[in-house]
């Protein structure tokens, strides 16, 4: 079983919802899910859909096939109903968009109607459709009633009663009327599943790792970290400051960590520019900090609600001066949490900026996980807080030491000061200009830290086959349709997906050879949501490595499965 | 009980004469007399002469970037807000380079001290103008005198709600220290801006200019009076007040966010372990 059901309509009708709902009762019913969302940068109006993918068997990428159609316009039916698969339906209330199809595969539930006399009102219309789908489906009511109560639980029984009587009616409606429905949907058997997305899976893990403090101006498609970070300011005491800009964010994040409090800030591509002197700034004060930056494509405004690959360069390189910084791009939301854990751990650790490079669709994809082993987690303070300052006589916060990284003491803990500066500075902070502490002031900062920062990186994830013919080689948010496309092609062909979740430092072969695997493949493709393959260039200059060829989408939307594993039969073709 | 030697840093490498010695000074004698131990201070400041300042004593310093001593000192201030933070900044750095985050500092509340050092010009660059330059001033990079209306920073704050607006002057030291206490020990964010010769670069501001126009505010003035700051604020020329002009006491930003009420960010423990139910809730 793997279908698909995408529901369309324009912004502000409510399609969030039915989608947001129908996925946790897939996801709770134990059956893996991948959500998409395509909307466009306005609040009402325009076109949007929300697809959801389910299935037995995991699933980690959109299908271009539509198995259910759930059209609350009828520029929904007008554009997506080439996409329908062979035996797919659309739903519709006729009443509603003011037009009846009578071609097969359309099916009319008047589902304002239903709602209203279900003893609801029309803005249950929504919790009909989705009680139909599940009737289409042939699956069971007990869970999405679960849902309504939980929902509604704030709004009282009245309410919760006649959404439960809504999501009913649509559900028997349905169950007599698609009489040519054939979907057949497993019983239910394994344990719910959680279902995240990558800003989510970003908050989350920052809260995990005792982030205290987020400092942002909001920005599409960054805020949904933090709204969720905000969500639990009260319970586990965060600070959430909305900056007047982005140059202020950084700055205050900066000021929070020097206090002695792990901070964070975010933005897409267009704020973090403004972060770069900050950037800068922290690089050379030594103050931890993590940005999530998190791509929409560009340059300038761009296309705010959409996605792209194009700033790795920007973000590799970002900031005057050389210094050292790790740029983590996780591929799901299982990686966003761990890798934002690592991104605390390193920054903190090393006293220098950790990025988490992510992107507009994997921070609003949502995917199943069974659980996220916090065993796992790393959190070790390592700042020197009162008692361990105690007996220190000499206190330098800038000490040159063997492996570059000096003591970091939390100001006003004890008696000794701590001093930093943004001009270059001698060990105890104090500005200075002559060559020699210039000169050992970099090395502390730069050379003695990064070969140890290096080791701390993993290397590329090989996925299909470990004597492949082709490798396909991506970055970040590619990894699941790359993987699903490694899935379909491995019948035909010794197939294998590379896949960077570190990119910098870029990751050596000491720990697994990732280039002798490339060497001996009769084909290598890089595949990018960008125009220049960034990606193929960074591997060129880090490893010498040249591509056979590469696949780069820039449309600003991402790869689909059949897409992806069109383009790469084509490559393939050409053998 | 610190001392005024307590606060010895570095030999300031100012221009001979220059308005910031008398400052530094002031500033050291202010903290001696409120007995705030070096370590129990933090000073933030920007890039120019004025923000050398935490060199040139003995205190937690974040010598920052040009313009944004503000968002930094905010920073620190919501992450422990039992430390008193000082921002230092030169005229160019708040009124220009960071002339947003001054708007919005103030409109936070944030509880930080902001001592600007306002001699009308960049004094680090040598001699452009500043925010605070009078029109018509001639520089190398403004041949036919400063086009702008020079900012009124004390009507800009009073217009703003500022919690604490004051004025000094560096050559009247002792009213200075008694302006630098008053700001230190005022809940909420106060705005002190000095006059101060630049003896290098500004020919026209100078001691004598400033010593001519410069008064003391008397007891007449009612700081808590807005429309009387307000007009008090926009006077400048041949009277300069100096003293507090305005006051109010708007609650911190510190004391509205729930989450520090208690206990400052910095000394709330946390154990992931917690936070742990919070995977259960995405199933
Ligand atoms: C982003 C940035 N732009 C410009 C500069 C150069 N710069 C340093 S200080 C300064 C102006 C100094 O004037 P002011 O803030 O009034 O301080 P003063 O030296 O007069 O005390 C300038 C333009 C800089 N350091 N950073
Ligand atoms: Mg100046």
């Amino acid at each position: 079983m793997d279908y698909t059901i995408r529901i369309g309509g324009e912004a502000g009708q409510g399609l969030q919802t039915i989608g947001g709902v129908l996925a946790k009762v897939f996801s709770r019913s134990g059956f893996h899910v991948f959500t998409h969302q395509d909307y466009m940068s306005r609040i009402r109006g325009g076109h949007n859909f929300y697809q959801i993918r389910f299935s037995d068997k995991e699933v980690m990428s959109s299908r271009e096939k539509v198995d259910i159609l759930i059209a609350l316009d009828l520029y929904t039916i007008e554009t997506h109903k080439g996409t329908l698969s062979e035996k797919g339906i659309i739903i519709y209330d006729a009443a509603f968009i003011k037009k009846v199809f009578n071609s097969p595969g359309f099916l009319n539930i008047p589902f304002e109607e239903i709602a209203v006399e279900a003893g609801g009102n029309r803005i249950m219309a929504n919790t009909v459709a989705t009680g139909a789908v599940l009737g289409i489906l042939g699956m069971d009511l007990t869970i999405l009633e679960d849902i309504i109560r939980e929902r509604f639980r704030k709004k009282g029984e009245d309410i919760t009663g006649k959404n439960i009587a809504s999501a009913r009616a649509g559900f028997d409606h349905a169950v007599k009327v698609c009489t040519m429905c054939d979907f057949t949907v497993p019983e239910p058997g394994a344990p719910p599943l959680m279902l995240i997305n990558g800003n989510e899976a970003t908050g989350l893990g920052a809260l995990m790792s005792g982030c205290r403090f987020y400092a942002a101006y909001p920005m599409t498609p960054s805020t949904g970290i933090m709204i969720f970070l905000a969500s639990k300011a009260k319970e586990y005491g965060i600070v959430i400051e909305q900056a007047e800009d982005e140059i202020s964010a950084i700055n205050m994040a900066l000021g929070a960590s020097f206090a002695g409090t792990r901070a964070m800030t975010g933005s897409s591509g267009g704020g973090f520019a403004l972060m770069v002197e900050g950037l800068s700034l922290a690089a050379m004060t030594e103050t931890p900090i993590v940005i999530a930056e998190v791509q929409r494509p560009g340059p300038a405004t761009g296309l705010p609600t959409r996605t792209e690959q194009a700033d790795l360069l920007f973000v590799l390189h970002a900031g005057h001066g050389e210094f050292a910084r790790v740029v983590l791009a996780p591929g799901t939301p299982e990686q966003a949490f761990f890798l934002t854990n690592k991104a605390f751990d390193l920054a903190e650790k090393y006293q220098i900026p950790v990025f988490i490079l992510s992107d507009q669709y994997l921070a609003d994809t949502e995917w199943t996980f069974r659980g996220l082993n916090t065993g796992s987690l790393r959190n070790n303070d390592y700042r020197s807080r009162s008692e361990a300052l105690e007996g220190v006589s000499v206190y330098k916060r800038h000490r040159l030491t063997e492996n570059g990284i000096s003591p970091m003491a939390v100001p006003g803990e004890s008696g000794r000061l701590v001093v930093t500066d943004s001009d270059e500075h001698d060990e105890e902070g104090h500005m200075i200009e002559d060559a020699e502490t210039r000169i050992k002031m970099t090395q502390k900062r730069l050379m003695k830290k990064l070969p140890l920062i290096r080791q701390e990186i993993e290397p590329p994830l090989l996925y299909g086959s470990d004597r492949p013919d082709i490798v396909i080689v991506g970055w970040g948010s590619t990894y699941g349709v790359m993987k699903e496309a490694v899935d379909v092609l491995s019948g035909d062909y010794a197939i294998a997906m590379l896949h960077f979740s570190e990119l910098h430092p870029f990751p050596s072969t000491e720990k697994f050879d990732y280039l002798s695997i490339l060497g001996n493949t009769k084909l290598s493709l890089c595949i990018e949501n960008n125009a220049t393959g960034q990606f193929s260039h960074l591997m060129r200059a880090e490893t010498g490595y040249k591509f056979d060829a590469r696949i780069n989408k820039y449309d600003g939307r991402p790869f689909t499965l059949e897409g992806l594993s069109g383009e790469l039969y084509a490559h393939i073709g050409k053998l | 009980m610190p001392t005024l030697e307590s606060y010895e840093g570095q030999t300031p490498a100012w221009c001979p004469g220059c308005g910031n010695f008398p400052i530094l000074n002031t500033l050291k004698e202010a903290l001696a007399e409120l007995e705030i131990e070096p370590h129990q201070l933090t000073v933030v400041s920007g890039i120019g002469q004025a923000a050398k300042l935490p060199h040139y004593m003995k205190c937690n310093t974040f010598n920052g970037l040009h313009g944004r001593t503000l968002p930094v000192a905010t920073g620190i201030r919501l992450a422990n807000h039992e430390m008193p933070v000082i921002a230092v900044a030169g005229d160019g750095d708040c009124y220009g380079e960071g002339g947003n985050h001054l708007l919005h500092a103030i409109r936070r509340n944030i509880n930080v001290k902001l001592f600007v050092h306002d001699n009308q010009v960049y004094g680090l660059t040598k001699g452009q103008a500043s925010p605070t330059t009078m029109e018509g001033v001639v520089t190398k990079t403004q041949p036919f005198g400063s086009l702008s209306e020079a900012l009124n920073p004390m009507a800009m704050a009073v217009a703003l709600d500022c919690s604490f607006v004051a004025r000094g002057f560096a050559g009247d030291a002792e009213f200075l220290k008694g302006l630098m206490k008053e700001a230190l020990n005022h809940k909420g964010f106060a705005l002190l801006d000095i006059l101060q010769p630049c003896v290098t670069f500004n020919k026209i501001n100078t001691y004598r200019w400033y010593s001519e126009r410069v008064y003391r505010i008397g007891d007449d003035h009612d700081p808590f009076d807005r429309i009387e700051a307000f007009k008090k604020s926009l006077e400048w020329g041949e009277k300069i007040p100096t003293g507090i002009i305005y006051r109010n006491s708007r609650p911190t930003l510190e004391e509205r966010i729930p989450v520090i009420e208690e206990t400052p960010l910095i000394k709330q423990l946390f154990s992931f372990k917690e936070a742990e139910k919070e995977i259960r809730g995405f199933y």
